[in-house]
């Protein structure tokens, strides 16, 4: 019962977690609670395989991207602080954060942060631009076995047409933000933390 | 000086008898008369309602989950485009709605928090779930701490007290009825004398139970199998409805117990050694199987405790005696108390003050449709059939140990069932394939 005192959370790091995603304390304690109770290895990190264990998260069509969104690039284990860097996206928007100090750098669920997790969650190889084949992954993922090859693809290029200005066939991280400037991104991308 | 203590020493006494003689009083009145008739004054249910609302304050949820349907919220997601749901078409928004989903479930998923008790997301005031969270504030150790008094103090001696007197009621009662010769009027009153009798226990642990498709209740002649997680399942079923029990004759006070249940009706009770004999034992389950009179069989295929939140394989022995099987699924709710009895760590003993000084027991049943044996399919799958029923009802994983196959091809379904309803909504409601030519012609 004791095993896992070793890996309790120390006030400083609550501080530094706390300065840079905006929970507050009891959300950092609480989710690391949860981080340690998805931690079957109990050693302090996280991998792939815990993730998908969680059930509900295995049968979302996107689980896998989402899961990848954790890891850094090419590494598989994800720490705490890591943990909360990529929750903290999805954290709401507050008012009061909305006057914050200007020279502050901004925080990680402001709205364009926000759109630019969403955005490499298409964009797979990083090279900031969402290609044909990438939509078409995505869309792959979401639709299954349901629809054509022939159809998937056509949808592909519409939306690429739509939103493409630049003529190079491919949608930047600025067309992404312009197709999607009438989304209330803050609520859709964000969770309601209590406390 | 020592009159004064004397008087007072009579006082104390008579303070006590007092005490004593209204605790009866009520205990009898309100709790066990009641119960005896399977009355309820919902005393019950106005205790648990207080402890939601209790735990709810002190620890709570750590997200609110949003959310509509998958329609609604597309729809949602969409309203910008002047294009409406139904006619399709993808917009890169659609992703948010999974994106968002994912990691709700990451943070707090439905399933896995009600694993085991240790995985609590909020703490529900006992010490033996509290593992991470040493110390959270002052408040909340004061209620804690209120908490343990009302559970040692009140509500044990109550539990214990009903507890004696539910069982030693059954040993009287079935007993006196055993003498009885004749078959219909014995029948009837030993199956109230065991209602009676699991009620009064049900209610010496606060249990809560609420059952679902009593349509589909087990009948006479018929073998109920259900999910096995404590002893307590037997008082659970029991409190419903009669069952013949199935198990290894004991001696001591469970001898005592069991020895006068048979003189009312029948049970199956096997001496260790016929255990041992498959053979033995399937054909004596099927002599009392086939006599249709006979109360329905109540087997734990799982053999062993399970700690509710996955069904284990069941045994096939239970499948090849024929008969109709009436599946149940028997799921706790965890945040009122662990059910799990834990054999290799505690004894039945301990077991039971766990039992009796938890919250209360909260319990769902699920009466699920009787099933037989198809053509050509042997015992095994047979049970695989049943098992997967009753954890999907049960809202259990259906764990199988041909490793995580089961596992994988349940969560494909789940999967695919999200996929096509999502393409659904790309595809358009009226199915229309973009490439076709505007015709003004018919739709067929």
């Amino acid at each position: 019962m004791g095993s896992r005192a070793s890996t309790l959370l120390r006030e400083e790091e609550i501080e530094e977690i706390k300065k840079e995603t905006g929970f507050s304390h009891s959300q950092i304690t609480r989710l690391y609670s949860r981080f340690t109770s998805l931690d079957k290895g109990e050693n302090g990190t996280l991998s792939r395989e815990d993730f998908q264990r969680i059930p509900e998260l295995a049968i979302n069509p996107l689980g896998d991207r989402i899961i990848n969104a954790f890891f850094p690039e090419g590494e598989d284990q994800v720490n705490f602080r890591g943990f909360m860097r990529t929750l903290a996206h999805f954290r709401p928007i507050e008012d009061n954060e909305k006057n914050k100090d200007p020279t502050a750098s901004e925080p990680l669920n402001s709205r364009s942060n926000k759109l630019l997790f969403a955005f490499r969650l298409y964009d797979l190889d990083r090279d900031d631009k969402i290609s044909r084949d990438e939509l078409l992954q995505v869309l792959r993922m979401m639709v299954g076995v349901n629809i054509s090859d022939e159809q998937l693809g056509s949808i592909a290029d519409r939306t690429i047409q739509e939103a493409d200005q630049n003529g190079d066939n491919s949608i930047s991280f600025n067309e992404f933000i312009k197709v999607l400037e009438k989304v209330d991104v803050e609520q859709k991308m964000s969770i309601r933390f209590l406390h | 000086m020592t009159d004064l203590c004397e008087g007072g020493m009579d006082d104390l006494w008579s303070i006590t008898t007092l005490l004593l003689q209204v605790w009866f009083s009520v205990m009898i009145g309100l709790i066990m008369i009641p119960a005896m008739f399977g009355l309820s004054l919902g005393v019950t249910s106005v205790y648990i309602q207080i402890l939601v609302k209790i735990l709810e304050v002190t620890a709570g949820r750590l997200i609110q989950r949003e959310g509509g349907s998958m329609e609604q919220e597309m729809g949602e997601l969409r309203r910008y485009r002047t294009q409406s749901i139904s006619r399709g078409e993808f917009a890169l928004s659609d992703s948010f709605y999974f994106y968002r989903k994912g990691l709700e479930s990451i943070v707090d998923d439905q399933v896995t928090q009600r694993f085991s008790s240790e995985e609590l997301v909020s703490w529900n005031l006992l010490t033996r779930t509290n593992h991470n969270f040493h110390y959270i504030s002052l408040r909340l150790t004061i209620i804690w701490g209120l908490g343990v008094i009302i559970r040692y103090c009140v509500l044990f001696p109550l539990r214990i007290t009903l507890a004696i007197i539910g069982i030693s009621w059954l040993v009287i009662g079935t007993t006196l009825v055993g003498f009885l010769p004749n078959r219909r009027v014995k029948n009837w009153l030993s199956e109230l004398v065991h209602l009676m009798c699991y009620r009064i226990c049900a209610r010496g642990l606060s249990a809560t139970i609420q059952y679902h498709n009593k349509n589909n209740k087990p009948q006479k002649g018929g073998i109920c199998v259900a999910n096995h997680t404590s002893p307590i399942d037997i008082v659970i079923l029991a409190n419903d409805g009669c069952y013949a029990m199935v198990g290894q004759s004991h001696s001591g006070l469970m001898g005592v117990i069991q020895r006068s249940m048979v003189r009312s009706c029948p049970h199956v009770w096997f001496e260790r050694s016929e255990m041992r004999d498959r053979h033995a034992v399937t054909s004596r389950l099927r002599a009392h199987v086939a006599a249709k009179r006979n109360l329905p069989i109540l087997i734990f295929p799982e053999g062993t405790c399970i700690n509710n939140t996955s069904v284990m394989m069941f045994k096939k022995g239970s499948f090849e005696i024929g008969g109709t099987i009436y599946p149940v699924a028997i799921k706790y709710d965890p945040r009122f108390g662990d059910a799990f009895w834990n054999s290799a760590k505690y004894n039945m003993v301990s077991y039971l003050l766990r039992m009796m000084t938890s919250w209360a027991i909260v319990v769902n049943v699920w009466y699920l449709p009787p099933m037989t044996r198809q053509e050509g399919e042997d015992a095994t799958k047979f049970a695989n059939r049943v098992k997967s029923a009753i954890a999907h009802q049960g809202g259990l994983l259906d764990m199988a140990w041909d490793g995580s196959l089961k596992r994988d091809k349940v969560k494909e379904e789940f999967k695919e069932h999200q996929q096509k309803m999502y393409s659904s909504m790309v595809v358009g409601t009226k199915a229309r394939n973009s490439q076709e030519p505007h015709t003004e012609s018919t739709k067929s």
